[in-house]
């Protein structure tokens, strides 16, 4: 039986650009393609989109269906949803992947809901397998395995759908590793037919909106200094400010850290914040939790500041330092300011 | 008829707070050591609900959760903050429910009451995936507000909601029936009132009445408000092919307890020589500077 094509729905940024997250999707999505011998779609709605369609075309994109229309930017639920199922209802797209961001956790489930079909969210793998349903007698081929730490991150669970299609995953942004070819393609360019929007998708409507330019970059910066719960409060993270600026990095945290109200969300790092694959990781005060790892580890070097030997970080940790981090960090603040020159 | 607002709230395994037995030794997960609590969110969406109820006459606030008889304490706990009334809905058939089965139980239940306006967490702490308000949302054709921060108006036609976006705010408006999802940055939930604790702590399902010692019969002809309503699945008529495992087109191939494989650790003590040492190392090594 011949497999259908892969899809990424591509979101686009309040600057018009086609999102990151979007980008490192086409990036997975290809290789997948290619290991399954399908060819990659994407999906791309918005208004004035001409330059967001030109970035696509380094993504071996086989086809683009597009629409360019006032109703569809800024973003909003119902004429999305109403055009990406009647985009997948006639093309029966074999895997559809999302970005894990407010459009993507937004549009997604409705679009799985309406389908029936199976939708893993936050995944942090993304890989091909068999299943083998050994109660039914039955064997699936080429799976999508959809990957994600489960049940507050104390489990790792992997996730199928071997019955419905398309089978739908939603990534965070910096999971995939961006990875656009050097070489051009021309993807084939086709019109969703706007016709299908009416006025039952316009009730919601956008009265106002202000959204900053980004801020903080984790996912560049090449010495990422972040904190956990153990900093203990917010004058104690303030410590890790300084050693960032010191360093010329920028500073992270974990999500306890983040509701504790150590620090914005913004620069919450691991499976429900962004994922970083800087030079240097320096944890202090973090245990190490299964969602947290799953942002940092692939960091060229991690060093653990703790006072808990066990703690889980230490064991991806290239440098453990055990004891108190309040005492630490000035430390290691003075001891570079005197050894930097 | 009166104006219904329904919230959806959730009991989950407070993973927020994992200790050192959460996990047995086969590398499974022991949720008795596990507490049972209100999921974050829902609190936060119950917040937005009473406010919602105060700026309308004669608005009636339900809450409904799906889960063990246990987990009728939402419930109660809602009732102590003002919510009504509340419907559990229990049932083994609903047990291996993904987020798609769940949502469609979920919407079935909510059908029955007819509500004119739906308030849920954005995510429940146990699973973070934020699927179920918009698949209910999209089984029942409601539109969806997901990320709500702030109620800013509402009356019986219309309701106007700040959304919290990654990078900004986004103010928005539709006309009803229609399903909110609310995030943890919006109001917390008032405390329980003291009056509300008085009249409701007796509040019990029949499962729940069954197991009591003492005689509720007089008490609750009186007061037949004090009647946690369970519903299962023939109650809400649910299509058994939708329910539980069938229902669910997600499967679980295969859960792996977390091995960390250890790399060869440099391990420094808190002196002061050794961390002048690691500041060299890295300093000699490029790693920083």
């Amino acid at each position: 039986m011949k497999m259908n094509n892969i899809f990424v729905y591509c979101e686009l940024t309040e600057e018009g650009k086609v999102a990151d997250v979007s980008l490192e999707l086409l990036s997975k999505g290809r290789k997948l393609a290619e290991q399954l011998g399908v060819k990659l779609e994407a999906i791309l709605l918005g208004k004035d989109i001409k330059e967001a369609v030109n970035q696509l075309s380094y993504f071996n994109i086989y086809k683009i269906h597009c629409a360019d229309d006032d109703r569809l930017f800024p973003y909003r639920t119902l004429p999305h949803a109403k055009l990406v199922q009647s985009v997948f209802e006639n093309e029966k797209p074999e895997i559809a992947l999302f970005g894990a961001s407010s459009v993507g956790r937004d549009l997604a489930p409705r679009i799985a809901s309406a389908l029936r079909c199976g939708l893993t969210a936050d995944c942090t793998s993304l890989e091909i397998g068999d299943y083998e349903d050994k109660k039914a007698g039955k064997t699936y081929k080429n799976l999508l395995y959809q990957i994600r730490p489960a049940f507050g991150g104390n489990i790792i669970a992997t996730i199928i759908n071997p019955e419905t299609r398309p089978q739908m995953a939603t990534v965070r942004e910096g999971v995939m590793k961006l990875d656009p070819l050097t070489s051009l393609n021309q993807p084939q360019i086709q019109e969703i037919d706007l016709s299908l929007l009416t006025s039952v998708e316009e009730v919601v409507r956008i009265i106002d909106r202000h959204i900053d330019p980004p801020k903080v970059n984790l996912k560049g910066a090449q010495i990422i200094v972040s904190g956990g719960y153990g900093m203990g409060n917010k004058e104690n993270f303030g410590l890790l400010r300084t050693l960032a600026a010191v360093l010329g990095g920028e500073v992270g945290a974990t999500r306890a850290a983040v509701d504790a109200g150590f620090c914005d969300q913004e620069r919450q790092i691991g499976q429900t914040g962004v994922t970083v694959r800087p030079k240097l990781y320096i944890a202090c005060g973090i245990s190490g939790s299964i969602q947290h790892r799953a942002g940092m580890d692939q960091s060229a070097k991690i060093i653990s500041i703790n006072n808990d030997a066990n703690a889980p970080i230490n064991a991806i940790a290239d440098y453990t330092i055990i004891g108190d981090v309040v005492q630490i960090v000035p430390k290691i603040i003075q001891y570079y300011k005197q050894h930097s020159k | 008829m009166s104006f219904k607002i329904i919230v959806l709230a959730k009991q989950v395994p407070d993973t927020r707070n994992v200790g050192k037995d959460a996990m047995k030794e086969d590398g499974t997960v022991n949720r008795g050591a596990l507490a049972a609590i209100f999921n974050p969110d829902d609190l936060n969406a119950l917040e937005m609900a009473l406010e919602a109820r105060a700026r309308i006459p004669d608005a009636e606030l339900s809450i409904i959760t799906m889960g063990p008889p246990r987990a009728a304490s939402i419930i109660r706990e809602s009732m102590y903050r003002g919510a009504n009334n509340g419907y559990l809905l229990t049932d083994s058939r609903f047990a291996g429910s993904d987020t798609l089965a769940t949502s469609y139980v979920l919407a079935k239940a909510i059908e029955t009451c007819q509500p004119s306006l739906i308030f849920c967490g954005v995510q429940a702490i146990d699973g973070d995936t934020a699927q179920v308000g918009p698949q209910i949302a999209e089984k029942l054709h409601f539109p969806q507000i997901t990320y709500a921060e702030k109620l800013e108006s509402v009356d019986t036609k219309k309701i106007r909601i700040r959304r919290r976006l990654e990078r900004g705010v986004e103010m928005v408006e539709t006309s009803l029936p229609a399903l909110i999802t609310v995030h943890s940055s919006a109001k917390p939930c008032r405390s329980r009132h003291a009056k509300l604790l008085m009249k409701y702590k007796h509040a019990r399902t029949a499962t729940e009445l069954q197991e009591e010692k003492r005689d509720y019969t007089e008490l609750f002809k009186k007061r037949p408000d004090l009647l946690i309503q369970e519903w299962n699945a023939d109650a809400i008529q649910t299509d058994m092919a939708c329910l539980g495992l069938n229902g669910s087109p997600t499967k679980v191939k295969k859960i792996d307890s977390i091995v960390l494989t250890q790399k060869e650790s440099k391990v420094f003590s808190n002196a002061d020589t050794d961390i002048e040492q690691l500041v060299m190392d890295l300093l000699e090594s490029r790693v920083i500077g």
